[in-house]
């Protein structure tokens, strides 16, 4: 707790060091001999009324009392508390606000400079060549994936998809960050994690495609992956319904007392929704291990940050929780490894939840059924496209270390696109599901409307089979 | 807000009517038994209890109803409330099963604001029995994330009113990840809480959910009347894969009964007979059931025979117990406290219209409380339950 207030009062003097500089707001001190209230005789009335008229009189001269104030005061609060439920807490006769935001905005982490250069004295956890080979592999093969699944939406063979365009830092070397064990709940802008784990391109169709193969059995939208093998949540449209959830998975880890934590995603729109504040709450007082990742990538569909919260992004709202924090550059694959493997050390062994902004751009649309040159302009999305690309910045260090030539380049960008080619004719090709599994796994065991239900609409499709589909089997 | 739930359902013990011991209410001990068991054997195999038939627990009753004459010649059983029998239920299960965890609002060393979690948390502790923060959906979609990893949460709501701002984890992810996830996770949760028109708790606190979450593909619902099925009921819902949601209601908690010593488990998809008669069927559920039966007492002095069922299963129905009386009575008045609109008289209604239509000699009469929110005075709030009075009406109507 000591700590806490020492860093209270540092923050407390910087801010009005801070707002010295926008003297409108406040004003000062008044030093003119006042009776001591002592704490029972404080009420509202008593305190206001010569308060206020003294602040009018005084406005215009506080100003010159700055350098003053700053040192009595800390004399002064050291020795003042009140205990009030929630612990003591000190108090101070200046009526002061906590501005709405700091004058300087929360730092971006970042190891990697844009030319893919490490930054001369940079905190990062060094990555062997193994390791940063895959992970650059795994970076470009999600590209690559997310181009020829976009393309298949556009030419009619899968009905939707989501690309993760210009945010394969963030999906990728959190993945590698992590370990097996570790429960991913993700949004649906995640499927770099279920790839580096380990799901093959061909599973990917299956999905999309909805045929017998698809783990979820063809009861999700493209893109709503889910494996219970890779510990990858079944991913559920609705925004941010994942965190409480997350912050439950937490909870159950540490019931068990596991080697693992709980690691959820959010978007900067979902930090909106009251999930938000329930999950990072609750995983605050449980003294959960989960880790909260929200890629802040500036838009929600058409709605820009701006229009989404007032607030310096997400990675202050860490600290209104009790929730350490730490705002990191998304598209730096170093930065992004760095982090949540710290993170990961902290929530594990410490038993907390962490919370992890990491800065990025949307470079796709928001899914197929968008077209975000309608609400941005396309050299903004071409900037970021091109000279702020993650996978671009990564491949410069990797190369740089001799670790990555153009040969390895092509070949896996060719071998993949085959790869991808094949296994969405495979995956197109392959039937889809029965009839049977409309009804199945609604429960456990099928119960009796359930079987009357499927029953009837078997003997409609046995009946008239030239009104339905004619891949439609029973 | 608790302290106000908390004094009210508490005090109110069913002032208005006597049977509080609810094996009174079933005189017809052998002919009832023999009839019940026949169903339920031959509902057996059908049924998904896989709790049932999977478990091996030493002396399990399964096919528990509320008939347990049998029982009488052995004293040996306990009396005790209603939500102590929850709480037994409760206890046993998580002595039982290291995975079962219990969280909601200050259900922990305050004992929940119906005392049914009351020294749980003594026992097993601050982390498996959890106060949570007030957030109803984050400790619905906490429970729901703990279940796919493993665990078997039973949440509480303070008020079943309030398991509205879950909603979207109950519909959305609840009933739902079972089935996207293609059966990759399961979702063994038990949503329970104290629901139903209390005594002047306003409109906000008398809430029915179950019409409002019966259309819920996923989830079971299933209504508790007496101790014996509150503790056979709980103990089902938590041993059960599925999602569970178990209505208890406010008015109830302080019912006395003796219940057997030996484990056992009430079917979740059953029905419980009540009252075999043989003029007409009223089913019923909840607290409706005992102003069904006092009803039913002025209907025997009048020359009725009503046979009387405690529907019980509200999601999904128990169409085989209720279609076999319903082809003997040939008659059936529907009572419930849900809305008119809506409720689950108006779905019981449609299913037997469908079901059993060449079997009626009436039309399907439903008694409901008005589409109105509750009021808080006293007399009001009395007219928009069904009464007694208003059933003997309804039976001699339809057996004319």
């Amino acid at each position: 707790m000591a700590i806490w207030f020492a860093r209270s009062r540092n923050l407390v003097s910087s801010l009005r060091h801070n707002l010295c500089l926008s003297s409108t707001i406040l004003v000062k001190r008044d030093y003119s001999p006042r009776p001591v209230f002592t704490t029972s005789q404080l009420s509202s009335t008593v305190f206001l009324s010569p308060y206020v008229a003294s602040l009018r009189h005084e406005s215009t001269a506080a100003e010159k009392q700055l350098d003053v104030v700053q040192h009595s005061d800390d004399q002064e609060d050291a020795l003042q508390e009140l205990d009030f439920p929630g612990g003591n807490v000190g108090y101070t006769s200046e009526m002061k606000f906590i501005p709405e935001s700091s004058s300087r905005r929360i730092p971006c982490y970042r190891v990697l400079d844009e030319d893919g250069r490490i930054i001369p004295d940079s905190d990062y956890f060094p990555v062997s060549e193994k390791l940063a080979v895959r992970m650059y592999e795994q970076m470009a093969t999600l590209q690559v994936m997310d181009h020829i699944f976009y393309e298949a939406q556009r030419q009619g063979r899968i009905s939707f998809y989501l690309t993760s365009l210009g945010e394969e830092a963030i999906n990728i070397a959190s993945a590698a960050a992590l370990s097996p064990e570790d429960v991913v709940l993700p949004q649906y802008r995640e499927p770099g994690v279920l790839l580096w784990r380990g799901f093959t391109l061909e599973e990917f169709a299956n999905q999309c495609f909805g045929n017998k193969d698809d783990y979820g059995k063809g009861r999700q939208m493209p893109i709503h992956y889910g494996s219970n093998r890779h510990n990858y949540f079944t991913i559920s449209s609705p925004i941010a319904t994942q965190l409480p959830q997350a912050a439950g998975v937490g909870y159950s880890l540490k019931m068990e007392k596991k080697n693992a934590c709980a690691v959820t995603f959010i978007g900067d729109g979902g930090t909106s929704e009251g999930d938000f504040h329930a999950g990072l709450n609750f995983a605050a007082v449980l003294e959960a291990p989960v880790m909260f990742i929200c890629r802040n990538n500036g838009w929600a569909i058409s709605t820009h940050t701006s229009e989404q919260f007032r607030s310096d992004g997400i990675v202050v709202k860490g600290q209104a929780y009790g929730i350490r924090s730490i705002r990191v550059d998304g598209n730096d694959a170093l930065a992004v490894y760095s982090a949540v493997r710290s993170a990961r050390e902290m929530a594990v062994t410490e038993q907390r939840p962490v919370l992890i902004e990491a800065m990025t751009y949307r470079v796709g649309h928001h899914s197929t059924s968008d077209d975000s040159t309608k609400y941005r302009a396309a050299d903004e999305i071409q900037h970021w496209k091109m000279s702020r690309n993650p996978v671009n910045r990564f491949k410069k260090w990797v190369e740089d270390n001799g670790w990555w030539s153009e040969e390895d380049e092509s070949e896996l960008r060719s071998n993949t696109r085959k790869q991808l080619l094949q296994a969405i004719q495979a995956a197109e090709k392959c039937d889809k599901q029965p009839l049977k599994e409309l009804f199945n796994d609604v429960y456990d065991v099928k119960p009796k409307n359930l079987e009357e239900q499927e029953l009837g609409l078997k003997e409609l499709v046995e009946r008239q089979p030239q009104d339905y589909p004619s891949g439609f089997h029973v | 807000m608790s302290s106000i739930i908390h004094g009210a359902g508490a005090a109110t013990a069913l002032s208005t009517f006597n049977p509080v011991d609810s094996k009174k209410l079933t005189n017809l001990s052998v002919r009832s038994q023999r009839y019940i068991v026949a169903g339920s054997e031959a509902s057996k195999k059908k049924s998904f209890g896989s709790a049932l038939t999977v478990r091996h627990s030493q002396k399990l009753i399964p096919n528990a109803v509320a008939t347990k004459e049998a029982d009488t010649s052995t004293s040996t059983g306990h009396e005790l409330l209603l939500f102590e029998a929850l709480q037994e239920g409760l206890e046993e299960e998580m002595d039982r099963d290291a995975n079962v965890c219990v969280m909601g609002e200050d259900v922990g060393h305050y004992g929940g604001s119906y005392k049914v979690t009351k020294g749980l948390a003594d026992k097993f502790g601050d982390l498996r029995v959890l106060d949570t923060p007030i957030c109803e959906n984050a400790f619905t979609g906490m429970a729901i994330g703990a279940a796919m990893t493993g665990l078997r949460p039973v949440i509480e709501g303070m008020n079943m009113g309030f398991l509205l701002l879950a909603f979207n984890q109950i519909s959305n992810n609840c009933g739902m990840l079972h089935y996207t996830s293609g059966g990759q996770f399961t979702i063994p949760v038990v949503i329970r809480g104290p629901g139903g028109v209390g005594r002047q708790l306003g409109a906000e606190h008398s809430q029915r959910l179950e019409s409002y979450f019966q259309s819920i593909p996923g989830i079971q619902m299933v209504a508790c009347s007496t101790p014996y099925n509150a503790k056979g009921l709980m103990k089902a819902a938590i041993r059960s894969e599925n999602p569970v949601i178990l209505f208890e209601h406010v008015l109830l908690y302080n019912l006395k009964e003796k219940i057997p010593d030996e484990d056992y488990i009430c079917n979740l998809e059953e029905a419980e007979m009540v009252r075999p008669g043989e003029h007409i069927t009223i089913l019923t559920y909840s607290r409706m059931r005992y102003h069904v039966m006092q009803a039913a007492k002025t209907l025997v002095n009048k020359g009725y025979d009503p046979e009387v069922i405690d529907i019980r299963s509200l999601k999904p129905f128990d169409l085989h117990t209720i279609g076999n009386s319903v082809k003997k009575t040939h008659r059936v008045l529907i009572v419930e406290e849900c809305m008119r609109t809506g409720g689950i008289g108006a779905s019981l209604t449609a299913a037997i219209n469908e079901n059993f239509h060449d079997y009626l000699d009436a039309p399907v009469m439903c008694l409901s409380s008005q589409d109105v929110p509750t009021p808080y005075a006293g007399t009001l709030e009395e007219w928009t339950v069904v009464q007694p009075a208003q059933i003997v009406t309804a039976v001699e109507q339809l057996c004319q």
